[in-house]
């Protein structure tokens, strides 16, 4: 028997029992701790439902990459990435789907247990498919998942980059978090941008904020202020923490070009120095 | 032939460069510089870099080099003028320029040599 008849079959088939497909679907999404609100279930539901019959109709079974396929999947899309945004698992995503393979297998019996060889292919069929769009939904499900990290890594780049201004000429570069490459490159851009809006003869990196410090975080730090340095701005690394002077000496890091200060209090009074100032106590 | 000019500020030699520069043009600018630092007897070099927009390894090689001659000379010279932009490309190519004074803009260069003339 070929396929294509047992598609039209199975499409007809689904067309026709609709409602109650519908009904024993949602009852079993509801059993499964479905975490969803009841409207878009339902709406998800119908749609996708409706949607069914005529992609395995005319994009057969086989493979649904097919262009017939194209709504179904939007819909899976849809419902994926809405999930991936609502915090539901994996697992949760690619029930909507699997839930509905109990009802169909249900209604499959009904009508055409009395042909084994048709009941065998069309269970085949609609397993094929399901399975299909199940991982669908996880697929798609991960890549939102993956969008929302990329997002945020970007905000965070973002947040932890601040460049400020201390005193005329004086500037600050709080860094939080771990340096890699891309976050450094951020920094550097930055810390340059700022020296030509204000001109800044000094900046004062603070690295307290950073957890670790090995050679490459070093490396990027010794870019930085090299670049810096060819603006015309001295840059004095202030913040480190004991272990981190071991580590450093430790790692060979030659931060001898460098002025370090252990604290920003320390770095900002040799940077007041340097470009003229002094604070004196009142009285 | 095309020249870099160069200008004279009390004892200080002001070069601003515009143009992408080339093999001849480097050379160039090296002879008039070095015969300028001796005749005008400068005690310091300006090289403006504000125009431009890319510096190679080539540039960067001629600045320090030619910061070394006016050394030689006994002039002191200070790069004014560097782009963020040009700064990360030549710290990425591992060209820290050691040896060459840098400066924000002419006015900071010019009270980094000591010359106040502002």
């Amino acid at each position: 028997m070929s396929n294509n008849i047992v598609a039209q079959r199975l499409s007809a088939l689904i067309t026709q029992h609709e409602a109650s497909l519908l009904s024993a679907w949602t009852a079993e999404l509801a059993s499964k701790t479905f975490r969803s609100d009841e409207a878009s279930v339902q709406r998800h539901t119908r749609q996708f439902l409706a949607l069914l019959p005529a992609a395995i109709a005319t994009g057969g079974t086989e493979d649904i990459n097919h262009r017939n396929w194209d709504e179904v999947r939007n819909l899976l899309n849809e419902i994926s990435s809405q999930r991936a945004k609502q915090g539901s698992t994996p697992n949760e995503t690619a029930t909507f789907v699997f839930a509905l393979k109990q009802s169909l297998f249900a209604m499959l019996r009904g009508e055409l247990g009395q042909d084994a060889t048709l009941l065998a292919e069309a269970s085949w069929a609609v397993s094929t498919v399901l399975d299909q769009l199940g991982l669908y939904t996880v697929e798609v499900f991960q890549k939102s998942r993956d969008q929302i990290i990329v997002r945020q890594q970007h905000e965070l780049m973002e947040l932890s980059t601040p460049v400020v201004k201390l005193w005329h000429d004086i500037l600050a570069l709080p860094l939080i978090g771990t340096l890699d490459s891309a976050r450094s490159q951020v920094v550097m851009e930055s810390l340059l941008e700022k020296v030509v809006e204000t001109g800044a003869a000094i900046a004062i990196i603070d690295i307290t904020g950073v957890p670790t410090v090995d050679t490459l975080v070093a490396q990027h730090l010794m870019k930085t202020i090299a670049a810096a340095r060819l603006m015309g701005a001295d840059c004095i690394i202030s913040g480190i923490r004991p272990q981190i002077a071991q580590t450093i000496v430790h790692l060979g890091v030659n931060l001898e070009d460098v002025v370090t200060k252990a604290t920003l209090a320390d770095a900002f009074v040799v940077a007041l120095d340097r470009v003229g100032a002094t604070i004196s106590r009142k009285g | 032939m095309e020249r870099i000019p160069i200008l004279r500020i009390g004892d200080l030699l002001l070069v601003t460069i515009q143009v992408d520069m080339h093999d001849r043009l480097a050379m160039t600018l090296q002879d008039d510089l070095t015969e300028r630092i001796v005749r005008d007897r400068a005690k310091g070099v300006l090289i403006d870099i504000s125009a431009l927009d890319l510096v190679d390894s080539f540039i960067g090689r001629m600045i320090s080099n030619t910061a070394a001659m006016a050394r030689v000379l006994d002039a002191q010279t200070v790069l004014v003028g560097m782009q963020p932009a040009v700064a990360i490309t030549l710290v990425e190519l591992g060209l820290t320029l050691p040896g060459v004074k840098t400066a924000l803009n002419v006015e900071k260069g010019m009270k980094l040599l000591g010359k106040n003339y502002v």
